[in-house]
């Protein structure tokens, strides 16, 4: 067996599904006042995080669950949920990773993320965030030379309150729409990244998500301020165990990039996407927003989607500063009964701004899904340009592949342009290839790697490598 | 704005003669309507220019019931020369007149019915406003085998006698196996501020063609809206041209249903604004089994406080492989109060097909105008041969050599 079947037995069933058996704190079920209070309550939150929470709660009793949306889903019950769970071994925070509980370490080094620091040797930073607690942060000491921050978003609750005060709910405000609102209310941890003027990240700061409790809602809050004249290159990671039940994921993530600063969000995202009959997996409904807010900065996501049973985002950017540039580039391969519903928003409203998407999905099996994006230029947005291209591959007349673009275009100086294709792999090229000596499998995957090389491109090393066997992984068995 | 329309029913059925089962079913659309009220940017459909407000801030007591026992006399000057052709008129709404002097009288049949049956699956509360108020349907039957000599102009002409009124219009045409029907919409308006609510729909047995061409030019100030729904038998063929530019608003919706192999579609359309005019073209295309093709290609010249969209919109049926679809849209905009929207949308649930859609928008090139005075063109005329050549683009696309010579002509693109 060469190494490349070795990766594909290895992967070919869902390999981060197994549960940890740990002991848990969790808030009553529920979503009431009092669960809000009991989650600020263990935080040891000061008075105004338990007033942002209460007064998004308040508005979110006003909103309406959304049905706009193409993948539909049983109505979910949100008073049957359990909004905070915990590690009980993480009541007290362990000062180091020493402390922490081995059947945590264990299940991160089963997840192929070892947290003691010197098993890492590729230099990422991670935090790892369990359920509802962030549980470990490496690589701090380091980071803490260039003044970098970098911590769970409950940490710097109490640390930075400046500054979690000053730009948490700027770029999404507490009256967003139904589910950032929802999470505005209960969030539990996430992370937490500034980078001070002037300092260029020495190295790839990480998160890794990890849903363990069952009944459980994941609801995390992530912060990344780059501050002038700053870079800094951030991932995602995220697996959660196989079950019957489907579990929902609303996470909030703000990105604020002021003058001349860049940021680079990449997120892999695997959860559980639910077994071959559709059965299980996560709702994967996130909200991620960029703010350019300075001039010169940019703000770029690369996602590869491959997981979760319903994956219903639109990371975005607001270009506000003059010159500021957005970037958006998508994988998402959806396959059995999974659904997805992605794309961007890209928000002109500076002068000379520019943004750029490129969109590849991929549909196999069952499934179903959509691109749908907006692109708006605003008439103060002068010489600004956007450039979309959303290629679709189908695989098999059982699965459906939509665009939904959406573009105003309200200046007469700026130029849009959108493309669009949808076909199917080329009898030609899957003729060409097998001629070769390769089989039909192999012949697809080769395909599809090239389909997906612009985007791919995008990642850094690490993830490109994991990302590019993801994507074989995910149409396994579709071809025929 | 409820009671208006209760009395005005009232009235239109006072009037008419409808029998007591047809009075039923109206009365169920004009419920229906009430209901709903205009159409408001809450529904996806009317997103980007919403009908609702438009009308309550363009038309004050806008009023249902329109008097057509008078005659009204017909103006000559008004037709095309420069082109034979049968006529049908509409003045105010009221039919006037019905010509199909130059074909054989046997091959067309024209059956006046109250009340024909539209199944109206998109929620569309304009149809429903339609079917409830509309007075007088017309089927228009050609025979099998039969193609009209020459075109037929359907003139919609208004005058200053109509004010703050609702006019709905119906006309159903069935094209029998192997016929074919060229069809030119021309409106000219004498009136301001009313709307006027337009419903076509079309039967195209095996092999027919269908060629219709709507002319919005002349400048007036009032509110339309058409909509034409097509069905499509085996190898028939339908062309849309839209050419819109007089109306401050006007949308066009065309609804495909490619039901027959090999059946194709083509719409084409040009946006020509300015002076705080909102246009807008929404086009469903149905593919519903193998072999169908559709292609459309819309472009726009926006000038000063005018908004323009685009929603194209199409679905591929799982059973509909080998499905050939393509949507271009194009705009300039001149001015930077001018502004377009564009929403070209796939939906498609088969894997062996070949559908693309693109759109681009933006200002006249630096560099084309740059050449052209560099060849001695002053800045005008090398923004106007700049604009033509955008447009003939369209226009090229027209394939009735008549009636394209007739437009470039109307348009200015030829003496």
């Amino acid at each position: 067996m060469d190494t490349r079947e070795k990766d594909i037995e290895n992967l070919k069933d869902y390999k981060y599904g197994f549960t940890t058996d740990i002991e848990n704190i969790k808030a009553p079920k529920g979503l009431n006042e009092n669960v809000i209070k009991f989650i600020s309550n263990i935080k040891k939150e000061p008075k105004w995080m338990l007033d942002f929470r209460l007064k998004a709660f308040e508005r979110f009793k006003l909103l309406k669950e959304p049905d706009w949306q193409k993948p539909k889903y049983p109505k979910i019950d949100y008073q049957d949920l359990y909004y905070y769970s915990a590690p009980k071994s993480m009541k007290d925070k362990p000062k180091s990773l020493d402390e922490l509980d081995p059947k945590l370490l264990e299940t991160y080094n089963k997840l192929g993320i070892p947290l003691q620091e010197q098993a890492r040797l590729n230099g990422i930073a991670v935090d790892a965030v369990f359920d509802s607690v962030s549980v470990a942060t490496t690589f701090k000491d380091e980071l803490t030379k260039h003044g970098i921050i970098f911590c769970s978003m409950s940490e710097a609750i109490q640390k930075h309150p400046d500054l979690v005060k000053k730009y948490l709910g700027t770029v999404i405000p507490t009256t967003d729409h139904f589910f950032a609102t929802l999470n505005s209310a209960v969030f539990t941890d996430g992370s937490f990244v500034y980078i001070p003027e002037g300092v260029k990240c020495p190295m790839e700061l990480s998160t890794y998500f990890r849903i363990n409790a069952s009944e459980t809602g994941q609801f995390e809050r992530t912060l990344i301020i780059a501050d002038k004249g700053s870079y800094v290159s951030y991932l995602e990671g995220c697996t959660a165990p196989m079950r019957d039940e489907n579990q929902l994921h609303a996470a909030n993530v703000e990105l604020i990039a002021l003058d001349d600063a860049e940021i680079k969000y990449s997120t892999v995202q695997n959860w559980y996407p639910g077994d071959e009959n559709g059965k299980g997996g996560i709702y994967n409904f996130v909200t991620k927003r960029g703010l350019c807010k300075g001039k010169n900065s940019k703000i770029s996501w690369t996602q590869v989607e491959t997981g979760s049973a319903i994956t219903w985002k639109y990371p975005s950017c607001i270009l506000k500063g003059d010159n500021s540039i957005g970037e958006f580039y998508s994988i998402a391969i959806t396959n059995n009964h999974q659904k997805a519903d992605t794309g961007t928003k890209m928000i002109h409203l500076g002068k000379n701004t520019k943004s750029k998407i490129i969109s590849k999905g991929i549909s196999a099996g069952f499934s179903d899904m959509t691109y749908r994006g907006l692109v708006d230029i605003n008439s103060k947005a002068k010489n600004s340009s956007n450039y979309t291209q959303c290629d679709s591959l189908l695989m098999g007349n059982k699965c459906g592949a939509h665009t939904v673009p959406y573009i105003k275009n309200k200046n007469f100086d700026s130029n849009v342009a959108h493309e669009a294709t949808t076909s199917k792999i080329s009898d030609e090229q899957l003729h060409y290839c097998q001629q070769r000596g390769l089989n039909p499998e192999e012949a697809v995957g080769l395909i599809v790697n090239g389909f997906c090389k612009e985007v791919l491109q995008q990642l850094p090393m690490e993830f490109a490598v994991e990302a590019q066997k993801l994507v074989g992984i995910s149409l396994e068995g579709s071809v025929g | 704005m409820k009671e208006q329309l209760k009395t005005d029913f009232n009235k239109i059925q006072e009037v008419s003669n409808f029998s007591n089962r047809d009075i039923e079913i109206k009365k169920s659309y004009l419920n229906k309507f009430i209901e709903n009220g205009f159409p408001n940017r809450k529904q996806e459909n009317w997103k980007f220019l919403d009908i609702n407000q438009i009308i309550s801030n363009n038309i004050s007591d806008l009023s249902f019931y329109n008097d057509y026992s008078i005659e009204n006399k017909v103006d000559p000057s008004i037709f095309i020369d420069d082109l034979e052709h049968n006529k049908i008129i509409f003045i105010n709404g009221r039919i006037e007149k019905i010509d199909f002097s130059y074909e054989d009288k046997k091959q067309i049949e024209i059956i006046e019915a109250s009340y024909i049956n539209y199944e109206s699956k998109n929620n569309n509360s304009l149809i429903d406003l339609n079917i409830a108020l509309s007075n007088k349907h017309f089927k228009i039957l050609i025979k099998k085998d039969y193609s009209l000599k020459k075109p037929l102009i359907i003139y919609h002409l208004t005058n200053e006698k109509m004010k703050s009124k609702n006019i709905n219009l119906r006309l159903d045409f069935v094209l029998e196996q192997n016929s074919s029907l060229k069809l030119i919409d021309f409106f000219s308006d004498d009136s301001e501020k009313n709307f006027m609510n337009i419903f076509y729909n079309f039967n195209l047995d095996r092999d027919a063609i269908l060629k219709n061409y709507k002319i919005d030019k002349s400048l007036n100030k009032n509110l339309k809206y058409s909509f034409n729904n097509i069905n499509q038998k085996q190898n028939s063929i339908s062309e849309t041209f839209v050419f819109s530019a007089g109306s401050d608003y006007f949308k066009n919706e065309i609804n495909c249903n490619l039901k027959g192999e090999y059946s194709s579609a083509f719409i084409n359309g040009i946006f020509s604004l300015d002076d705080n005019k909102q246009h807008e073209i929404r086009t469903t295309i149905n593919h519903l089994v193998e072999n169908t093709k559709s292609y459309q290609l819309i472009k726009s010249v926006l000038g000063k406080n005018t908004k323009s969209a685009y929603q194209g919109r199409i679905y591929v049926d799982s059973k509909a492989q080998k499905t050939d679809g393509y949507q271009l849209s194009k705009a300039i905009l001149l001015d930077e109060t001018s502004e377009f929207n564009a929403k070209p949308e796939l939906e498609i649930y088969a894997d062996d097909v070949k559908c693309s859609h693109g759109s681009a928008s933006g200002s006249l090139d630096d560099n084309s105008i740059f050449y052209l005075m560099s060849r001695g063109l002053n800045y005008k005329q090398a923004k106007g041969l700049l604009i033509n050549g955008f447009l003939l683009d369209v226009i090229e696309k027209i394939t009735d050599a008549e009636i394209k010579d007739l437009l470039k002509k109307m348009i200015g693109l030829k003496k």
